[in-house]
């Protein structure tokens, strides 16, 4: 039992990281809150499941074809949308809140409901870890996060792209005077985040159906994270990730499943009471920016 | 030769400026008018309307305190993307009031608004703190949550709601409060951003840390607009719960952020006079596309992003500009 | 010149994660005098007048005004004491016209304090604080829209806004950044003037010639710590600041 719940507890965690992850990223480089987010993951599941059903794709083709159309859709945003509005706080929020809803209830207006929806496992295949049964897509689920996380920290200190990522998340004008461009790092960022929220809807997608109300699951889960770590703050994210995971699976097996939305309403409120910036937020760096 | 385009103020609006509007019928006409004929209009519109246009007339007034007491938070440095919040936890005081104490609507309805706002000025109180985007990030996932903890612990109804709730009695006497409320938190507002208070919010929108190197508690004068916002849209939520009799999850739903945020943008921002606006185009709109269904939310949401994007001043400053002033073109040496 | 010191800065430290951003840093300021503050850039110019100014909270350290410990007061209750500061970055209140700019500050409860608890014809203060930093009072500068004035009006504006609290002391960060010799000639005797009345400034500066001209005392910064302060004169002949600023600076 106790096996069991620490098993599923490290799953859910992985796939709450993951889902917040893509978000994270792209507010930490270039400050854009991405509130299409949700809507991009769901647009990734619905992508695949066209190329698989509607034109016969293999999934090897289908899968990856959804993660670059995702990721384009992501950085047209910022180009056609984003850009004329760039450092209002208020415009760009809004617009990528807009976005995000147009995407979601069109998906929704063409039908996209059902059980029918489904994308494959990866694997399908199922394992036992001690007592416990654990199906291979959510072993696949945690060996994916694990390799994003790392793959994030291995590209923003070793490449040059990376490292420019860095560089206008730290300093944008210094950055910009060293010859990068902060407008193409910025779309690059949007697509990178939305990318990888798109990575995750593969391996997560499978284990339900996809729904439209998957998306704003999907944001709320998110953003819940990235309150409770401190936005930008990638340790923040694992750290909160794993506290709210946890926390949800426990009060899963011995209150009730349906308490599980509870707790991260109770950590938002509690760490907005403690910490408003977040358990590794920079308070500092959320005061000077706008 | 080119040209360039100049707006110059109109001779009437230089002189209404002036104190010399009072010995002018004229003058007093053109301050008077864009005041008296929206107020008149509206009336004039409820005493037409049949019961079914009365009641959509209703909640557009409604969407319109919403999209008030956005652009009210926004002027202050606050972007909501919960007015939902607010709505619904006015709603569910209301509702839950009256269905379990038996409380008439006469005091379910104050108690609501002044309720409500208290509940959710508390619970954002904290993120005041933080500026940016860490507002608009909690006021979006928290009415969201609310719903799942209510549909999850089955609390006032669950999903099913409560209704059978106490009617405010006439539908003309909703048509009338509605109204007059709506004007007044409209012109109260406009007076109160007009004044030395609306200054210091505007001063908070611009330069928050100028304002306390003045020697000023900002904190404290956002909690008060964030009451103050967060009141009207819980009174909005209360009222509407009595005119449907019903309380339940949908008060939290999407459509109560957005379609007051699309007001703002397409009346234009930090008028208050232009979310209002926008909202009396676009919830009379909604019930004229009834049959496009789900696309309508579809439509709303691209109208929002081409607006915010493309035409980020919004039809009330057009019009005012408009109305004040003229343009001519005039020749430029280059 | 007073005798009576009027601010007091014990062992003032700030650390940013590794980075010691101010690093024990002590001072005494007596009423009526100018303190300059130079050092090269990143030395902790900026982070020492948001730890005055209660901007920045100090990791260690105190900070006593008029004989009392302000240290983590919160900004807006060090400036109702009576410490008014300057942004380095200026960013006016860009929606209202300039003299509505300071009243924001007119509206503060220390000048109602200072007035009797009235707040008197504000439009016409600002007005006349505005003419008195360099505004020509009848043209329309004055009652333009902040966000279209150009960078030299924006700085006064500062300087004004500063006045406007009727500080004791101003905490003026680079006030002369990014101005033309002509417009810093117009402001010093600006400044000598606040002297003449008695307030006490910090001046943190790079103009060093126009430093020199207005402080009483020089403080030099370099990696956060304290490395000389005296007299300009004397200061300037010192080894190691020559080494640290005067040598960056002509390596520059």
């Amino acid at each position: 039992m106790l096996e069991g719940t620490l098993i599923y507890g490290f799953i859910n965690s992985v796939i709450l990281m993951l889902v917040a992850l893509g978000f994270s990223v792209t507010f930490g480089i270039s400050g854009v809150a991405n509130f299409a987010y949700g809507a991009l993951y769901v647009m990734t599941g619905y992508l695949s499941w066209l190329g698989l059903h509607a034109l016969g794709l293999p999934y090897w083709i289908a899968a990856p074809v959804a993660v670059a159309i995702t990721a384009g859709v992501a950085a047209l945003i910022y180009w056609f949308i984003l850009l004329r509005v760039r450092g209002l706080v208020v415009s760009e929020v809004i617009a990528t809140f807009g976005v995000g809803l147009a995407i979601l209830e069109l998906f929704r207006y063409l039908g996209f409901i059902g059980f029918e929806y489904t994308l494959p496992p990866i694997i399908d295949a199922s394992v036992m870890i001690g007592d416990t049964y654990v199906d291979a897509q959510r072993l696949c689920i945690v060996a994916t996060g694990i390799l994003l996380a790392a793959f994030l920290w291995f590209f923003t200190h070793y490449t040059k792209t990376g490292l420019a990522f860095r560089g206008i998340a730290q300093d944008e004008r210094t950055a910009l005077t060293l010859g990068i461009n902060g407008d193409k790092v910025a779309a690059l960022s949007v697509a990178f985040g939305a990318g990888y929220g798109a990575l995750a809807a593969l391996v997560i997608l499978p284990l339900g159906t996809i729904a439209v109300n998957e998306g704003y699951n999907v944001l709320v889960n998110a953003l819940a994270v990235c309150i409770v770590g401190g936005l930008g703050s990638t340790v923040g994210i694992i750290v909160a990730s794993f506290l709210i995971g946890f926390a949800q699976i426990l009060t899963a097996t011995y209150l009730e499943t349906s308490w599980m939305m509870i707790v991260s309403l109770v950590a938002i409120l509690a760490i907005l009471v403690l910490k408003p910036s977040g358990l590794f937020g920079h308070q500092k760096q959320l005061e000077e920016r706008i | 030769m080119a040209q360039r385009k100049e707006r110059i103020d109109r001779g009437i609006k230089v002189r209404s400026d002036d104190v010399f509007v009072l010995t002018s019928w004229r003058e007093m006409l053109y301050l008077a008018a864009p005041r008296v004929v929206p107020v008149v209009a509206l009336f004039v519109l409820g005493l037409v309307a049949g019961p079914y246009w009365e009641r959509v007339l209703i909640s557009t007034c409604m969407f319109a305190l919403l999209a008030i007491s956005w652009d009210l938070l926004n002027s202050a440095g606050m972007v909501s993307l919960g007015q939902a919040l607010f709505f619904g936890v006015g709603a569910y005081i209301a509702g839950t009031l009256n269905h379990y104490l038996g409380l008439p609507p006469g005091l379910t309805i104050p108690i609501a608004t002044v309720g409500g706002g208290v509940l959710c000025t508390l619970a954002l109180l904290p993120v005041l703190r933080l500026r940016g985007i860490y507002f608009a990030m909690v006021t979006l996932i928290l009415p969201m949550m609310i719903e799942r903890v209510i549909e999850a612990t089955k609390i006032f109804g669950g999903t099913e709601g409560i209704s059978g709730l106490t009617t405010l009695g006439n539908p003309h006497l909703e048509f009338w409060l509605a109204a007059v409320v709506v004007f007044v938190a409209l012109f109260g507002f406009r007076r109160m951003i007009g004044s030395d208070y609306g200054l210091l919010l505007k001063g908070i929108n611009d330069n928050d840390r100028a304002v306390m190197s003045a020697g000023m508690n900002i904190y404290q004068y956002k909690a008060q607009a964030l009451f103050m916002a967060s009141s009207v849209g819980a009174f909005a939520g209360a009222f509407m719960t009595h005119a449907y009799q019903f309380v339940g999850m949908p008060v939290f739903a999407l459509d109560y952020s957005m379609i007051p945020i699309a007001s703002v943008a397409v009346g234009g921002m930090g008028t208050l006079a232009g979310p209002m606006l926008g909202s009396f185009i676009l919830v009379p709109m909604s019930e004229l596309l009834r049959g496009l269904g789900g696309l309508r939310v579809v439509i709303y949401a691209v109208i929002l992003v081409v607006f915010t994007v493309g035409l980020p001043e919004g039809i009330f400053h057009y019009l005012s500009r408009k109305y004040n002033q003229f343009e001519r073109w005039v020749g430029v040496e280059r | 010149m007073s005798k009576e010191v009027i601010l007091q800065a014990e062992n003032l430290s700030r650390y940013f994660g590794g980075v010691k951003a101010v690093d024990g840093v002590s001072f005494s300021l007596r009423r009526n005098e100018v303190l300059g503050v130079i050092g090269p850039n990143g030395s902790g110019k900026t982070t020492l007048a948001n730890l005055l100014t209660g901007f920045v909270k100090p990791s260690k350290g105190k900070v006593i005004f008029e004989g009392q410990d302000i240290t983590g007061l919160p900004p807006y209750k060090v400036a109702d004491r009576g410490i008014a500061r300057s942004f380095q970055m200026v960013k006016p209140f860009y929606q209202l016209p300039a003299f509505k700019n300071l009243n924001v500050a007119l509206l503060s409860p220390r000048v109602r304090r200072l007035a009797g608890g009235r707040y008197g014809d504000r439009d016409a203060v600002a007005k006349d604080l505005l003419e008195e930093v360099g505004f020509e009072r009848d043209s329309w500068v004055i009652s333009h829209q902040a966000a279209s004035l150009p960078h030299g009006y924006l700085k006064r504006l500062e300087l004004a806004k500063c006045m406007a609290l009727q500080p004791e002391v101003i905490v003026l960060d680079e006030l002369f950044s990014g101005l033309s010799l002509a417009e810093v000639a117009s402001l010093v005797p600006v400044i000598e003037k606040l002297v003449h009345q008695g307030k006490t400034l910090v001046m943190i500066e790079h103009r060093l010639k126009e430093l020199f001209r207005i402080a009483d005392r020089v403080l030099v910064l370099n990696f956060g710590q304290k490395i000389a302060e005296g007299e300009p004169a004397q200061v300037m002949e010192d080894p190691q600041v020559k080494g640290a600023y005067l040598g960056s600076e002509a390596e520059e």
